[in-house]
């Protein structure tokens, strides 16, 4: 139906509001990780099971699929309305079950049972501010309807009747919200600058091109709640007088596509995006725009130039894309997550906002914890909240027999930090002065078994792979480091090399042409500032203390803590490890092939890398 | 008109002539042929009114694009960085070997090609592999081997 007016659509939201509602609801965690353990199917077969035990499909009951639950680890995940239940790990042999029991009769299947009260008291969701993210698991994602009842569009209703395009502006001027997408650039420089800047056509655009190995915050915000990003852009749009904008999504997000694409059409048909909005003057329409597989199109100027049809390559920005962007026109950019704080700011108002988090970094922010730690998963929280806190309290820490290392934060641009700084708070500038960054907010965990050197290459390998090549210091500097830290790894380090890393690392930073390569010696910097000690035994006696680095290290099993569970006897690929059940564990060194396998089974930390000649 | 042309003029009509289209015509014709046939480019670069130059830069820029033929099932990887610390290096080393081929290769005949991504976001399930899209989590070589 096509919506006319403020007061149409407040009234269709008042009808659908008050319209009918089926007894239960169950909503299948629809994000990233479960849908890879089958979540699609086990709605399916609850939906069938459901009919097949005589239940009204509408009237006593729905299941969907819904935005990601967050606790990854333990998908897939189910919530159960209006009882709040949420069930981990369901099988799709537990669904005549859950239907009989659950769907019927209200009662929860206690093996299943990961908390009574959803998003409270469970020490994952405890911490939590789930306010980007608070449609997840309460809406069927793309679906106009379920995102009006539940406060959608409210804010562009409320702006188009109400504000003007500069009262619009000023309120995310004076939210002090900072982009999501990594540097934490004031939002409302950019929006004041792109309103003011001269030209009778703008564009607005999201960056959805997220890229980071271990991030998939905007991917699950836009299968999750794509109207979110489509609203805040269309505020953006009204604010700085664009009628066009386009969505960059990564080439590996097929189904972000999908739902944007979808959530796109029926905002069309409402008269919510397209000509006239809500009857008014302002117009407004967007597009998706696919990304084909490269990293350095997440770099501002790069993504333009792709969205252009061309090359992804970065420009030198003597011009800020606020002035000249997208075909030389006025362009206001922003990651899909700040979009999606938009309507939050223009509905309840700057003051609002800034209740979250803190004077300088208000608001709340998406992370990804995975890697080492017992409850992976999608995590929101209000920033300046401590590090340790996430890892710890939300993450639950590292897995059995392990201790923490270093949690690396903000992806290949971004740096690893110690446990010395785990009582820092997350926000922008504290993570920067400490040589790491925001990015994009994904957090990766690392045990004691993890080598620094090993992970500065992997970063410094993805970030030479990943290199556009149109500068110099970018293409040849990550090669040269690249082979360094690759001898390092091999034993074959020699005498001056992590100074020489360090001379290198300071020269790309300084001279690369953008942010990305600027950034890109950022993992092999704060590994070497927090971890020297580790790139020294490297060079100077091949020693890898993690047990990572192949053939540089012995195993050791320390013989008072070994339980003799058997699982490295299991594991060795070379049978070097032998002995009785629940009896100490002995390794044959003339057979071991120093690859690590007994070290990353254990579970009572009892296998341990040691000097080869010790 | 042959079949390349046939196809590649079909792709072409479903959206304006604009230059700005060109990564997704190429994406397109990707998809068609599993590669980016010599002829479709100069094609392309013809009804767009844009250089074979441009065309071939784009296509060699994107690694979404490929000017040789791709496997026909798809066995890709995920080197994310919590992939990478749950041991996906060992997986493609073992991989490769076993298979013959490295990755960015497909097995001689042309069935089955071995890629890698950057992150999937699956990392809880790590370390994890598409089979022709569908994820699959805590891989050992033994189960992608299984898988294809």
């Amino acid at each position: 139906m096509l919506l006319k007016d403020q007061a149409g659509l407040e009234a269709l939201r008042s009808g659908l509001i008050a319209g009918p509602k089926p007894t239960r609801r169950l909503w299948v965690c629809g994000g990233p990780g479960c849908l890879a353990s089958g979540a699609a199917k086990i709605q399916e077969a609850l939906v069938r099971e459901a009919k097949g035990q005589g239940l009204n499909f509408e009237i006593e009951f729905r299941a969907d699929l819904t935005g990601c639950l967050g606790l990854c680890e333990k998908g897939p995940l189910v919530g159960v309305e209006p009882e709040g239940f949420l069930l981990e790990k369901v099988a799709l042999a537990d669904c005549p079950e859950l239907v009989f029991e659950t769907l019927r009769h209200g009662r929860p299947i206690e093996r299943l049972l990961a908390a009574r009260d959803r998003f409270k008291s469970h020490p994952f969701y405890q911490p939590q501010v789930r306010q980007i993210t608070r449609r997840f698991g309460q809406t069927v994602p793309g679906s106009l309807t379920d995102y009006l009842k539940t406060g959608g569009y409210k804010a562009l209703g409320l702006a188009l009747t109400t504000l003007s395009p500069a009262e619009v502006s000023l309120m995310v001027e004076r939210s002090d919200l900072r982009g999501r997408g990594g540097g934490g650039f004031p939002a409302g420089r950019k929006w004041a600058s792109c309103r003011l800047a001269p030209g009778s056509v703008k564009y607005v655009l999201a960056n959805g091109d997220e890229g980071d190995p271990g991030a998939f915050m905007n991917r699950s915000l836009m299968e999750g709640d794509p109207f979110s990003v489509i609203e805040g852009m269309t505020l953006g749009a009204y604010a700085v007088g664009a009628s066009k904008g386009f969505i960059y999504v990564r080439h590996e997000y097929p189904l972000s596509v999908e739902r944007l694409n979808r959530a796109i059409q029926s905002a069309e048909k409402s008269g919510l995006l397209g000509r006239n909005i809500l009857g008014g003057s302002f117009g407004f329409s967007l597009e998706i725009v696919e990304g084909g597989g490269a990293f350095v199109c997440g770099e501002s100027s790069a993504l333009m130039a792709s969205v252009e049809g061309r090359e992804g390559q970065p420009r030198v920005k003597y011009v800020r894309s606020t002035e000249k962007g997208l075909w030389e026109a006025p362009t206001l950019l922003q990651n899909v997550e700040t979009w999606a704080n938009v309507p939050l700011i223009v509905e309840n108002g700057h003051e609002w906002f800034k209740g979250q988090g803190t004077s300088q970094n208000p608001g709340t922010k998406v992370f990804c914890l995975v890697g080492q730690v017992r409850r992976s998963g999608l995590v929101e929280m209000p920033l300046g909240s401590a590090i340790r806190k996430l890892v710890f309290d939300v993450g639950g820490g590292t897995g059995a027999g392990r201790s923490f290392k270093a949690v690396q934060i903000g992806g290949p641009s971004g740096g690893c930090l110690p446990d010395s700084a785990l009582d820092l708070p997350l926000d922008f500038d504290n993570l920067s002065s400490a040589g790491a960054i925001m990015g994009s907010g994904g957090l990766i965990v690392m045990d004691d078994l993890s080598c620094m050197v090993d992970v500065a290459r992997y970063f410094t390998g993805f970030l030479m792979g990943e290199s556009c090549g149109k500068c110099s210091p970018c293409r040849e500097g990550l090669t040269l480091l690249y082979r360094i830290l690759d001898a390092l790894c091999q034993g074959r380090g020699r005498s001056g090399d992590t100074q020489k890393l360090k001379k290198l690392a300071t020269l790309l930073s300084k001279t690369a042409l953008c942010g990305l390569g600027q950034s890109a010696a950022n993992p092999l910097l704060s590994t070497l500032r927090y971890f020297e000690a580790e790139y020294l035994e490297h060079e100077n006696e091949g020693f890898c203390r993690a047990g990572r680095c192949q053939g540089l290290f012995w195993p050791r099993i320390d013989q008072e803590l070994c339980s003799g569970c058997g699982l490295c006897r299991k594991a060795c690929p070379a049978q070097a490890i032998s002995g009785q059940k629940n009896k100490p564990h002995k390794i044959d060194l003339a057979n071991c092939l120093s690859c690590g396998a007994c070290l990353s089974v254990c579970r009572f930390g009892a296998a341990k890398a040691a000097r080869k000649d010790s | 008109m042959n079949s390349v042309e046939s196809q590649v003029m079909v792709i072409l009509g479903a959206r304006p002539r604009e230059a700005r289209h060109l990564l997704a015509i190429l994406q397109e014709i990707q998809a068609a042929f599993r590669y980016l046939p010599k002829e479709a480019l100069l094609i392309v670069a013809g009804a767009l009114g844009i250089s074979a130059a441009r065309v071939f830069s784009v296509a060699g820029f994107y690694k979404a694009l490929s000017f040789t033929p791709k496997g026909e099932r798809l066995l890709t990887v995920c080197q994310g960085t919590a992939c990478h610390l749950r041991g996906s290096g060992k997986l493609i080393e073992s991989l490769q070997s076993r298979l013959g081929f490295k990755i960015g290769q497909s097995s001689s005949d042309g069935r089955l090609g071995l890629e890698s991504v950057n992150c999937l976001g699956a990392c809880a399930l790590a370390p994890v592999a598409t089979v022709d899209g569908a994820v699959h989590g805590h891989l050992t070589p033994e189960k992608a081997l299984e898988l294809i």
